[in-house]
């Protein structure tokens, strides 16, 4: 049972970090037009590199 | 677009700090935001992006699907009218939205709230989750009792967090000693956690600890659902509501000035250009021009007007410029009176109990009675304390209405959001069942189920050279008939002949000069012509024989297909306008509407929707003028289109966000089919109290059934309610 020490506190961390992920995507309103970005991967003009 | 670019100290005082040169250095760019109800794909959605970035002054333009609308930021001098104007050309819908509104609606708060608590619960319960089903699996002794300790520091904190708005809620219920739904809820998160941690202080086997969070997540997911649909739904609506600047053209000592229509007094001196609404009832003091009352009336035709002609509030001033003086102002304007009768219909409405409420009527009090005789009951058998509030905990727990707050929101989710997709926009949160009860559809006609604008119907029967000097003469004018003879002239191949000294003469037509001959278009009397019931233009060549242009109302799009498909459904379909007998009839016949009624004022919508109410009907209503308010309030649903004046979009359920009118059809199957789901699942919901409740009341129920039979209705709640997307 002496694994429980560590994997208790283990499973709480990747759980806090699940949250704070999602708190972040949250905040940077990541789920403001979840209809649109779904569409967006659709767009054929696309470029090679990331917009400045 | 008005915005001040350095605001007034007493608007921002901290703005002093900021000296006036950076300010002047960046200039801020417009927001501007449109509403597109027509945008459904990919392409769209390039298309447009594509088509306004393209316009110069436009800095970024974005199209949120979700929201059907676009956000661009533009040079401040971009007015939206151009913009719609290019949207309209790339064959997209395009209204404006109010940026003022639409800054204090963006950031949903309230959403963003519940959509944390919900994540904190969620993910607390994951972890919980973990550490039960250890338990569950066998862990016992000192290992059972760490899981639980750890559990309860998990869980205490996670709990006081996400079921806040519960607790909230309950408290102001109690407080006007009333019960709601969330008084149980409160109630068993309380207990449960009490009872869990009495049990595991005492190393007990049984704890609740992963039951609450589950509990708290499920019921925040509805709670969100519900938010979602009517936030969204609320937003636009009030966006929409905003359009209207209420300011007005203040004549003093000839001195031109912009005042808030609230300020106006009676005997002031307003001037309203072609293309303004009315602010005031008043009379005419100079100008001339023609009005048009469809919105207050329903009459298509223009209206002359001149020096003395008496003007109601809401009219809208068509050719030329009018100063009137105001006889009534605010509260007495027409406009006021006829929102009065809004007032009055309102009050008379019987309120609507939603299937929710029904239910939740039921609901409360069983619960705790229940909850309390297993106490009570358990209590006098065993003369044990910890024994009978364990299962009185577990009661609570079990009979929680998880499914029961989903049961309701998934459905509507589903539903508003199938019908936005196709743009329609549910206000209220009871229309969808009351449109499932509907079996009677009144449309009102003008700029309902036509377009308002007219139509040339008999472009054919006029030789070319007419034509080439009718659109020359109506192209020099913004009059509807001027325009839509323009457009149709142009459609056909038409090129405009060469005229000269182009006048427009307010209220009567335009005039000017062909070959050396004085040539004119317009109103019948003006060119001497015989006035005739339908609805022509008049062209005279200077010959002393006018050749008259007659219109007709077009129709909307899908107008006919709408009524069709009620007709089918077998619903009685009328008609009740305030336009003239022959515009209505000619109407009726073209859609294969039996039942019209001409000439009908406010009062006798609402009288004659009030007598089919009495009959047992329920009645839908369909309009969009300031006559038929009052009828939409009247009716047992109502539906506006997005061009109604912001009276009848307000006093409306649901509005019909884009120019096609058939999915007034739709939305009644969506409704009648979201109602049975609705039902289903609190049958559901009542199949799973039936097995589980009577398990709990005889001590049987141990936290991982709780967790089973809760888990199991919530999703199958929700996957019933998906069946409608």
């Amino acid at each position: 049972m002496q694994v429980l020490t560590f994997l208790i506190p283990i499973s709480l961390v990747l759980g806090g970090l699940g949250l704070a992920g999602f708190l972040y995507t949250v905040r940077s309103n990541q789920y403001d037009d979840p209809e649109g970005d779904s569409r967006r991967i659709l767009n054929d003009e696309w470029d090679d590199h990331p917009k400045p | 677009m008005t915005a001040q670019l350095t605001p007034s100290p007493a608007a921002c005082p901290g703005c002093l700090v900021v000296p006036r040169d950076a300010v002047d250095e960046a200039p801020q760019a417009a927001r501007l935001a449109l509403s597109l109800p027509g945008i459904h794909c990919q392409a769209c959605i390039s298309t447009v992006e594509k088509g306004l970035n393209a316009v110069p002054g436009v800095i970024s333009a974005r199209v949120n699907l979700t929201l059907k609308r676009a956000l661009i930021e533009a040079e401040r001098d971009i007015q939206a009218r151009d913009l719609i104007l290019v949207l309209t050309g790339l064959g997209f819908e395009a209204h404006e939205l109010d940026p003022g509104v639409l800054a204090a609606t963006q950031s949903d708060k309230a959403g963003r709230d519940l959509l944390m608590r919900l994540a904190v619960a969620g993910f607390a319960s994951m972890n919980v989750m973990l550490l039960s089903v250890s338990v569950w699996a066998g862990a016992s002794d000192a290992t059972r009792d760490m899981f639980h300790w750890i559990s309860a520091a998990i869980t205490l904190p996670a709990i006081g967090f996400s079921a806040q708005p519960f607790f909230k809620h309950a408290w102001t219920a109690l407080r006007v000693r009333r019960l709601n739904m969330d008084v149980p809820i409160s109630l068993a998160l309380v207990l449960a956690l009490v009872m869990s941690l009495w049990e595991t202080s005492l190393s007990g086997e049984h704890a609740y600890f992963d039951a609450a969070l589950t509990l708290t997540f499920f019921l925040l997911a509805g709670r969100y659902l519900d938010h979602r649909t009517r936030a969204v739904a609320r937003s636009a609506a009030e966006e929409l509501a905003a359009l209207e600047v209420p300011r007005a053209i203040l004549l003093r000592d000839g001195v031109e000035s912009e005042v808030a229509v609230g300020t106006l007094a009676i005997d002031d001196l307003i001037l309203v250009r072609p293309g303004g609404r009315m602010p005031v009832d008043g009379e005419v003091v100079s100008g001339q021009s023609e009005l048009d009352r469809s919105l207050l009336t329903g009459e298509t035709l223009p209206v002359f007007a001149g020096p003395d002609t008496m003007i109601s509030a809401g009219e809208v001033n068509l050719t030329g410029p009018l100063t009137i003086r105001a006889t009534a102002v605010g509260k007495d304007t027409s406009l006021h009176r006829m929102a009065d009768l809004v007032a009055i219909a309102e009050s008379g409405r019987s309120r609507y109990t939603s299937l929710a409420d029904n239910a939740a009527k039921l609901y409360a009090p069983g619960v705790h009675i229940l909850s309390a005789l297993s106490f009570v009951g358990w209590y006098l058998y065993t003369w044990d304390l910890r024994t009978a509030l364990n299962i009185a905990a577990a009661v609570l727990i079990i009979t929680c209405p998880c499914a029961l707050g989903l049961a309701v929101p998934a459905v509507t989710t589903a539903a508003s959001g199938r019908l936005f997709r196709r743009g329609m926009l549910i206000k209220d949160a009871t229309a969808l069942e009351r449109l499932a009860q509907v079996d009677t559809v009144v449309f009102d006609k003008t700029g309902t189920l036509t377009a308002g604008t007219p139509q040339l119907t008999n472009l054919d029967d006029a030789p070319r050279s007419d034509l080439e000097l009718a659109l020359a003469l109506a192209e020099a004018s913004a009059h509807p008939l001027s325009r839509s003879l323009a457009q149709a002239a142009r459609e056909a191949g038409i090129s405009p002949a060469e005229i000269t000294d182009i006048r427009e003469v307010p209220g009567f037509g335009t005039q000017a000069q062909h070959r050396g001959v004085r040539v004119r278009l317009g109103r019948a009397a003006w060119v001497g012509a015989p006035t005739s019931a339908i609805t022509t233009a008049w062209l005279d060549r200077g010959d002393g024989a006018p050749r008259g242009f007659q219109f007709t109302d077009s129709l909307r799009p899908g107008a006919a297909e709408a009524v069709q498909a009620l007709l089918d459904a077998g619903k009685q379909v009328l008609l009740l306008s305030g336009d003239t007998g022959g515009a209505v009839e000619m109407v009726a016949s073209r859609l294969g509407i039996t039942d019209w009624v001409a000439e009908a004022l406010p009062d006798d919508k609402v009288a004659k929707i009030n007598s089919l109410t009495d009959q047992g009907h329920k009645v839908l209503m369909v309009g969009d003028g300031l006559n038929d308010t009052a009828a939409l309030t009247a009716a047992h649903v109502s539906i506006s289109p997005a061009s109604a004046l912001d009276a009848a979009r307000v006093a409306s359920d649901i509005v019909l966000l884009g120019q096609d009118l058939t999915p007034i059809a739709e939305a009644c199957d969506v409704a009648r089919r979201a109602t049975k789901r609705i039902r289903e699942n609190f049958q559901l919901a009542t199949l799973y109290n039936v097995i589980a409740v009577p398990l709990a009341v005889a001590g049987l129920a141990t936290p991982l059934i709780a967790a089973l039979a809760m888990s199991a209705s919530s999703i199958t709640v929700s996957l019933n309610a998906l069946r409608l997307r």
